[in-house]
């Protein structure tokens, strides 16, 4: 893109700071777009399995049942408690959303499209996404009540168990494809399953590694069976319980886009990313954004059927399932996947 | 050599997405002032508590359980962070830098499993 400026007259400097900035906006601008549709898809998903219709009156089916509570939600006051950090209490939204959105300057939506193309990419994520954990931590704090503050201690204890798990598994990953760039990860894996399948996952020492960080990104991100820390049932709403109008919107924006990163992680990581999911030449003339895009909701769809068909976990489970289950096993895969590449790699 | 150029995109990034989410907080509520749906009073402006005043300082005692996870948190990340660099690096250490990591990995499985044993992990 830069070049098409430079071709207009512009300096480098000028040309590369205005592509950049046309970069950012068509990742976070679409990114927006595609958070307000997959809240509407989700509930439709949901409708549907529990033989409902779901959102069906603003706008042809429904769809644009999103842009009208994000209207409703953006005309609405502010409530700011008067027992909360009032200063905290603002900047925790703008954590969460600035986090979300952050996340996705490394990823590569088609061969070297990406906006950053740095050598740390996974490095780099899983720095941002565990930084997601003040916003929720600040929110609860700040809040001063009762149930925005247990939930924020269950988030907290909840999403930094999952990530140690998350840790091992993407090292499981890195491992296997020798860098931590997503291009480059991407790469690997063409043809890496019987020289035509393109994907980690068809792989038998990092098949498990899949099931298992699509259990952990459905934890990481608090959805359902693990949404303990909005149990409403003991919790209220969780730590978003204080919130109204746009700030309690960044929270929900924020929670769709990182399940959505997670999404397009088990797409990146496992699946192939932009690479068809078979190493056929005429696959290839569908551009690669489509074939991602189109794992993504596949991947998203998943989430929304685990939500609509299975019951909530309980907290002593979630914690056993991460602690004494996940890490043990993601563990025992670093060494055995390490020691395999060992002896047939790098060994001789 | 890291060229740190690379990363000057994901500053903008920064900027641009702290301006947008400061916009969506702070823009509302002019608007609310504008249009008179600010009309805070008391009540409003009290904590949810199931419709009751608050009992007690909703910043009150929470499990220690909490607090050991934070700390089992921060040595297997610690963990992680030793080996990513060794990760990509496995074909230039080889056989001697597998060895040694599975020692360290071997030593940080019997805190572990201290742990575990200790009742660390329980939660009931």
């Amino acid at each position: 893109m830069t070049s098409y400026f430079q071709s207009l007259g512009l300096t480098y400097e000028w040309s590369w700071f205005i592509a950049t900035i046309a970069g950012i906006l068509l990742i976070a601008l679409p990114l927006m777009l595609a958070v307000a549709m997959i809240i509407y898809v989700d509930r439709k998903i949901w409708a549907a399995m529990a033989l409902r219709k779901g959102p069906n009156v603003v706008g042809p089916f429904g769809l644009l049942q999103s842009f009208a509570d994000g209207l409703k939600v953006f005309l609405q006051e502010t409530i700011i408690p008067s027992a909360s950090n009032k200063g905290l209490f603002l900047i925790a939204p703008i954590i969460t959303f600035t986090v979300a959105l952050m996340a996705w300057a490394v990823i590569p939506f088609n061969s070297g499209a990406v906006l950053a193309d740095i050598n740390v990419g996974l490095l780099y994520i899983l720095a941002v996404s565990s930084l997601g954990v003040y916003g929720v931590v600040i929110s609860g704090w700040a809040s001063n009540s009762k149930y925005p503050f247990f939930s924020a201690m269950r988030a907290a204890a909840q999403m930094i168990s999952y990530e140690v798990s998350i840790g091992f598994i993407l090292i499981c990953v890195v491992l296997w494809s020798g860098t931590f760039n997503l291009n480059g990860i991407v790469e690997a894996q063409q043809g890496h399953g019987l020289g035509i399948v393109n994907g980690y996952f068809f792989n038998l020492l990092l098949f498990p590694m899949w099931v298992m960080f699509l259990i952990s990104s459905l934890a990481e991100t608090a959805r359902a069976p693990f949404d303990l820390t909005e149990a409403e049932s003991e919790l209220v709403a969780g730590y978003q319980t204080e919130y109204s109008s746009m700030a309690f919107a960044l929270f929900w924006l924020g929670e769709y886009a990182n399940v959505l990163l997670m999404c397009t992680l088990n797409a990146v990581l496992f699946f192939g990313g932009w690479l068809p999911p078979l190493d056929i030449p005429v696959l290839y003339l569908i551009p690669g954004w489509l074939w991602l895009f189109a794992k993504i909701f596949f991947f998203f769809f998943v989430f929304s059927w685990v939500k609509a068909t299975v019951p909530r976990y309980r907290y002593d489970q979630l914690m056993r399932l991460g602690w004494k289950i996940f890490l043990p096993m993601s563990l025992l895969f670093v060494v055995l996947v390490s020691g395999w590449l060992m002896v047939t790699r790098y060994g001789a | 050599m890291v060229d740190l150029s690379q990363y000057l995109p994901i500053l903008i990034f920064l900027a641009i997405a702290l301006g947008l989410s400061a916009a969506f907080v702070f823009l509302p509520m002019g608007v609310a002032r504008l249009t008179g749906a600010h009309n805070p009073d008391a009540e409003k402006l009290s904590e949810y508590e199931c419709g009751f005043p608050a009992f007690e300082d909703p910043r009150s005692q929470f499990d220690v359980r909490f607090y050991l996870v934070a700390i089992l948190f921060i040595i297997f990340d610690l963990e992680a962070a030793f080996l990513f660099p060794w990760a990509v690096s496995l074909d230039v250490t080889g056989w001697p830098g597998w060895i040694t990591m599975m020692v360290f990995l071997g030593e940080l499985v019997i805190g572990f499993a201290y742990a575990w044993k200790k009742g660390a992990l329980e939660w009931e």
